[in-house]
């Protein structure tokens, strides 16, 4: 589904600067980010990798500087062509591992037919609540959320943590074959993701 | 767009019942506000009769006031705001669909269940059905104005004081139309311009509270 991807797709930040309580988290960033790429977000704790996050999935609105994706949809925002997957989860612990799914597809526009359930391999936790589901499966809900919608960019905080070595090995395949169809990522991660990332986005020090 | 609003709606609704949602608690401060009344004030049937109306409104009031402070909290806490303020459907749109759904969750079912709890304190029977239409008019404003009150306590752990003082004055004209409409003694008609102003409260908090919401609401996410 995803072959339609103009393929002249390209995430332009300029001069970045991000304010989060009164504190300027970092200054003057610039990057650029073409279609098929993958971008390695570093730096240590309290860098501001994840606020850099959130202001490209438009979350944070304290910012200056410019940010400008060529070549998308017209009329649609960055954060709206943008998967956004966070610390929290947004998983109901109330409903099953379907009905979280089902609910965010038919939100993000993925309609009616669920098919994403084996994305992560959830298929035997289909009908299990949310709320018994370990970590790890937890995290594994959450990143099925790439599947059931078509984004073109995706934003990624940490996503390895509490994931299994099937699983990561799951995530490089998802990641590389999105990059493979025109899409873009950036991840912000500690652990190697094992991917060869075309930029690399170096945040200061911490304060 | 109406999907997704669809969408959100009935996931909420699901989750109220399965999680219990605040109808449980809202009921049960309602219950025993009938029964603790009558006992409160003596056994004087014409001053009952009197008082209901206004206590029914009351205790619907509060009611609702309980369950305000949690409309939003659980989405805030769990980061499904976040997807949802970058999705396509307008940020208005998603408040104004999570409030319908306590609508339909909570102060729907009381405003139909508290009329005849008023049987407690000796209500004229003639009154309950001009009550149940007043109510089921002003029980979506209650909802409106609860959920300015919730958007803007969300990412607080105890909002509960702070949505009381904030939205105690707003309720203050739904009450008192509320129980014009509710008293009227001349007959059913008379109940018709206060009737007529409680819906037009309704509309207008149609129109400032997904505004208010999603306003309050954008300024905790970031």
């Amino acid at each position: 589904m995803p072959s339609s991807l103009p393929t002249s797709l390209r995430l332009k930040a300029e001069n970045l600067s991000c304010e989060r309580g009164g504190r300027l988290v970092f200054k003057d960033l610039s990057f650029e980010l073409a279609a098929g790429e993958l971008a390695a977000l570093r730096g240590p704790n309290g860098a501001g990798k994840s606020s850099l996050l959130r202001l490209l999935a438009g979350l944070n609105t304290s910012i200056s500087g410019r940010l400008n994706l060529e070549g998308g949809e017209a009329d649609t925002t960055l954060a709206e062509q943008s998967h956004y997957i966070g610390h929290s989860e947004a998983n109901k612990p109330a409903l099953t591992v379907r009905e979280n799914l089902v609910f965010w597809q038919k939100f993000l526009g993925g309609g009616e037919n669920l098919k994403s359930l084996s994305a992560f391999n959830l298929e035997a936790l289909a009908d299990d609540q949310a709320l018994l589901l370990s970590a790890g499966q937890k995290r594994r809900l959450a990143l099925t959320r790439l599947a059931v919608a078509h984004r073109p960019v995706w934003l990624l905080d940490e996503p390895t943590v509490g994931l299994d070595a099937a699983s990561l090995v799951i995530l490089q395949n998802h990641i590389r074959d999105h990059l493979k169809n025109g899409g873009m990522v950036i991840a912000a991660t500690h652990a190697e993701l094992g991917l060869k990332s075309a930029v690399n986005i170096q945040l200061g020090k911490a304060a | 767009m109406l999907q997704q609003a669809l969408a959100l709606i009935t996931r909420d609704i699901v989750l109220a019942r399965k999680q219990g949602g605040g109808l449980g608690t809202a009921f049960g401060f309602i219950l025993s506000v009938m029964v603790l009344i009558p006992l409160a004030t003596g056994p004087d049937q014409i001053l009952l009769s009197k008082l209901a109306p206004g206590m029914m409104w009351l205790a619907l009031l509060l009611s609702v006031l309980l369950t305000a402070d949690r409309m939003f909290q659980q989405d805030f806490e769990d980061g499904s705001l976040d997807i949802m303020a970058m999705g396509k459907l307008p940020f208005e749109i998603v408040t104004l669909a999570k409030t319908i759904a306590h609508w339909i969750t909570v102060s729907l079912p009381l405003a139909i269940i508290t009329p005849p709890l008023g049987l407690l304190m000796s209500l004229d029977i003639s009154q309950l059905p001009i009550l149940i239409v007043s109510m089921i008019t002003g029980s979506l404003a209650l909802s409106l104005l609860a959920a300015i009150g919730g958007a803007v306590t969300a990412g607080l752990r105890r909002g509960g004081l702070l949505v009381s003082l904030l939205v105690l004055p707003l309720y203050v004209p739904v009450l008192i139309f509320g129980v014009a409409a509710s008293t009227a003694s001349l007959g059913p008609s008379s109940s018709t311009p206060a009737l007529i102003v409680l819906c037009a409260i309704t509309l207008m908090s149609l129109i400032i509270s997904p505004w208010a919401c999603a306003a309050a609401l954008k300024a905790y996410l970031r």
